[in-house]
């Protein structure tokens, strides 16, 4: 029993291999750690019964669970207080139903985000989301991060394009809210309230999306310039009549760039090139770089150690965020990079020595909140988050949320301590 | 009430914030939804936050229950009041206290009117998306209780679409801020829960609200069809081309009728007309719009038009927009429904209103926001007729059950309210209410906030979720289960 997970009595495993099957059920490796701490076991359920089974059991039992889907994001959120189980969801991995006619999808939580694409493009759909590692995110991980993309310019985030969800509670109920169509307002909108709450008041099993056409043509430009000139371009681009479907700024040492993707009719996509020409006025648009819609994904990549923060602002504020994260990473002798989307989410990745790392966040993190956005520290070295709240000071609704959080899962079962606060 | 308790309300709202007149009290005795009245013991009309935040803190203590209310248009009884209890009402805080044109952010109190905000900043080429047909008069704390939709919601989105965040006063008096002016605030979507509880998770006393660029252009096409089914055809054909509309909209020819003589929208006689909205580019919309006049064509449209002028694409919007209110010249009274279905159903589901509406030989006219599957049946009946309103109420609510049985929403923005709420039951199963139910005791223990409305029965918050214990008031004697 490893210590950071605390004493425990004995535990009948084979209790927990007869609800998923024995060959669904085994040790944890060092790999399954969660932010250095140690986990016991590790479960597959088959069916979305036998995971909310399998959780009312280990909630009985008194075990700390961690849900976890490709695993690509487990390090988010604070280390846990412990985490005896692992449930995963790599087996509920099935597209339900694709009703293409209605534009919606039923969609287990374990199926991987690439692999829906590649089904609803068989009638010329898609998720209009473009998140994290695709080939191997699932439907259920991007949705407990509330991961978005590009495409957040026109399509909105997750909370925009979700429309039901079933989840399973520790008690061992699966609870669904909304259903599979766009428009509905019969009771709370639970899967709003599921959507980035990193598994702290149930685990996602199912999830109903409305749907989007695939574009028939799109087009990307990018413009250079100072992030300064850059922030007013792009405000005056939304301040425009165009209607494009990505806007995000590009930032490093020396070097910034605005791309615009445009996507629609041919003649409507050369119109508003031609439009978005004479808004720019003396900067000059080139095409964007073929990779130029992965970088939120690119800026992931890269020397460590690091530090990955997910930084909210207004949109008018991206430039002064730009010299700020300049700033600060130019007195720690830092390397740095921002990537930013219009509505006023961003990457900003510092590289460099671990001491330097802890002072530029601490800056960074005071300096936003000054300004009236958020910082939050995805990924960093473990020392860095101890003692540290990756979220941010909590708001005057921490003590509503500690009550959700106590409703929903009142022996704190789920997730101990990674979410806000030590939720 | 108590005469005390009356002094402190009189304290805090001053004498011309507080009505206790029983021939004044019956203004609130409804909204919208007129077949449920209930008179309240007292109305107050808080002018800041801190106002609201006294009344409740003296609802709170008291335990008296509080609705509140905004312009009272509202569907399906949602700001009904409760016996016993006072209604606040919001529309006096009706100012528009920051616009940021740069972040296309409007921070409003909940009494201003959701068409205000759209006029405040049309002049710099911004409106606010969601609009309601009662738009002119509904406000945006209403809005935000409900959820609203109307036409353009196909593409833009509804309320919660557009609301990052807002200030709430919780049934303790407590003032919170959920979201905010930034988006991807850490912490719960607890705005996202908010918008569309119907009251009953607190009052919204300022609200922030996100505002759209108008598109370059806007063009509204009417297609005449012979049948509902033929119109419903076409905009399967339109979403399966892979178009988005701004709006789909589709009225039977009793609504066509209804709308004709009560606002002369030049309305094709016909059994299925459908508005056809596109926005956007202009060679864009030029060509798509080629592209759904096909579509219709081949559906069997025999009439298409497209509006040539602002103003009359505004009166085939003013025709679709008065249909309800133009309904009441058909017949004395009827009953509106909000049904939502999977588009494809459709057909399938049209065809079973009829069936029902002339087996109890009642009329039905139908209004769809037909993109998203919203249907909006009224049923007409006459009052005076013994009988006829209860007839008129069991097809309403069999058309319901079709909705639920196509796999679709009793509702889709008028809300659950008093109206439906025992159809919450039929919709989702008791693990769902119950689950749902959790976010209400951890916004509102006491059940002081709206009681009583969206679940078929309150929960008692200090039982244990999951299995069933008695709760210690049950074993009291003093509550019961239904």
């Amino acid at each position: 029993m490893p210590a950071a997970s605390g004493v425990m009595t004995q535990v009948s495993w084979p209790e927990l291999a007869e609800i998923v099957g024995k060959e669904h059920l085994r040790a944890a490796t060092a790999a399954d750690a969660i932010d250095g701490v140690e986990v016991q076991m590790v479960a597959e359920p088959g069916t979305a019964e036998d995971l909310a089974r399998a959780l009312r059991w280990a909630h009985a039992a008194g075990l700390k669970v961690s849900p976890r889907g490709g695993g690509t994001k487990l390090g988010w959120g604070n280390p846990p207080a412990a985490c005896h189980l692992v449930l995963s969801t790599a087996r509920l991995n099935r597209v339900l139903e694709h009703a293409w006619a209605d534009m919606t999808v039923i969609v287990e939580a374990g199926c991987r985000v690439a692999d829906l694409q590649k089904t609803l493009a068989e009638h010329g759909q898609q998720l209009a989301l473009d998140p994290l590692w695709p080939e191997r995110a699932t439907i259920g991980g991007i949705l407990s991060t509330n991961d978005s993309g590009t495409l957040r310019a026109r399509y909105g985030s997750l909370r925009d394009l979700i429309i039901g969800t079933t989840v399973a509670l520790p008690d061992g109920a699966l609870a669904k809210s909304g259903g599979k169509v766009v428009k509905n307002v019969a009771g709370y909108d639970l899967a709003k309230l599921f959507t980035g709450a990193l598994g702290t008041l149930g685990v996602m099993v199912q999830a109903i999306f409305r749907l989007h056409p695939l574009p028939r043509e799109s087009r990307g430009l990018s413009f250079s310039g100072t992030p300064e000139s850059l922030n007013q371009l792009l405000l005056a681009i939304q301040a425009s009549k165009l209607t494009f479907t990505g806007l995000q700024l590009r930032a490093a040492q020396g070097s910034a760039h605005l791309d615009v993707r445009f996507d629609g009719t041919a003649a409507g996509i050369q119109a508003q090139v031609k439009q978005i020409q004479q808004i720019a006025g003396l900067l000059a648009a080139s095409d964007a770089p073929a990779n130029a819609w992965t970088s939120h994904q690119a800026i992931w990549d890269g020397a460590s150690p690091a530090l990955m923060t997910k930084f909210s602002v207004l949109p008018a504020q991206f430039a002064a965020v730009c010299a700020l994260v300049e700033r600060v990473a130019g007195a720690q002798s830092l390397a740095w990079k921002v990537v930013a989307q219009g509505v006023g989410a961003g990457y900003a990745r510092l590289e460099g020595n671990e001491p330097g790392l802890r002072t530029a966040l601490l800056t960074l993190r005071d300096e936003l909140v000054k300004m009236g956005g958020t910082l939050v520290a995805l990924a960093c070295p473990v020392a860095i988050k101890r003692g540290f709240d990756v979220w941010g000071p909590p708001s005057d609704a921490q003590p509503l949320m500690v009550r959700v959080k106590q409703r929903f899962d009142p022996d704190g079962t789920l997730n101990p301590g990674r979410f806000v606060g030590g939720i | 009430m108590e005469a005390r308790i009356l002094n402190e309300f009189r304290a805090i709202v001053g004498a011309s914030g507080l009505i206790t007149e029983p021939e004044q009290l019956s203004t609130y005795e409804c909204d919208g939804l007129t077949m449920f009245r209930v008179l309240p013991l007292a109305v107050l009309l808080p002018t800041s936050t801190a106002q609201v935040q006294a009344i409740v803190r003296v609802c709170h203590r008291e335990k008296i229950p509080f609705v509140a209310r905004g312009s009272g248009t509202g569907l399906s009884g949602g700001a009904l009041p409760v016996a016993k209890g006072i209604v606040i009402s919001l529309t006096r805080m009706d100012r528009i206290l920051e616009v940021d044109l740069p972040n296309q952010r409007v921070v409003v109190e909940p009494g201003v009117i959701n068409l205000n905000v759209t006029a405040r900043v049309a002049p710099d080429g911004y409106f606010y998306a969601p609009d309601p047909s009662s738009q002119v008069v509904c406000s945006i704390g209403g809005n935000v209780a409900e959820n609203s939709g109307g036409a353009h919601c196909l593409k833009y989105g509804f309320t919660t679409t557009h609301v990052l965040g807002m200030e709430v006063v919780l049934s303790d008096g407590s003032l919170v801020h959920l979201g905010g002016r930034t988006v991807d605030r850490p912490g719960y979507d607890l705005p996202g829960v908010f918008v569309g509880s119907e009251g009953t998770l607190g009052i919204a006393t300022k609200v922030i609200l996100r505002i759209v660029k108008k598109p370059e252009v806007i063009q509204v096409l009417l297609a005449a069809f012979n049948s509902t089914n033929e119109a419903g055809a076409a905009v399967s054909g339109i979403i399966a081309a892979g178009m988005l509309p701004a709006a789909i909209e589709m009225m039977d020819n009793l609504a066509i009728q209804a709308a004709e003589a009560a606002v002369q929208a030049n309305y094709p006689n016909c059994g299925g007309l459908l508005l056809v909205e596109l926005d956007g580019p202009a060679p864009e919309v030029e060509t798509l719009m080629e592209e759904v006049a096909d579509v219709c064509t081949k559906c069997g449209a025999w009439e298409i038009h497209v509006a040539q002028s602002d103003a009359e694409r505004a009166r085939v919007w003013t025709g679709r927009k008065a249909a309800f209110a133009a309904v009441g010249r058909l017949a004395p009274a009827y009953i509106v429904q909000d049904g939502v279905i999977p588009r494809t159903a459709l057909p399938h589901v049209m065809s079973e209103i009829v069936r029902l509406s002339s087996e109890v030989g009642l009329r039905v006219a139908n209004v769809f926001h037909a993109g998203d599957g919203n249907l909006h049946p009224l049923v007409l009946y006459d009052s005076g007729v013994p009988g006829q309103d209860k007839l008129a109420e069991t097809l309403a609510n069999d058309i319901l059950r079709l909705c639920i049985k196509a796999g679709g929403s009793i509702t889709g923005e008028h809300g659950v309210g008093e109206e439906k709420k025992m159809f919450m039951a039929e919709m989702y199963a008791e693990p769902d209410l119950e689950t749902m139910q959790l976010v209400r005791c951890a916004f509102d223990p006491e059940n002081l906030s709206n009681p009583d409305k969206v679940f078929p029965r309150p929960r008692l918050c200090g039982e244990k979720p999951g299995v069933y214990e008695p709760h210690p008031l049950e074993v009291a004697g003093v509550a019961q289960r239904f």
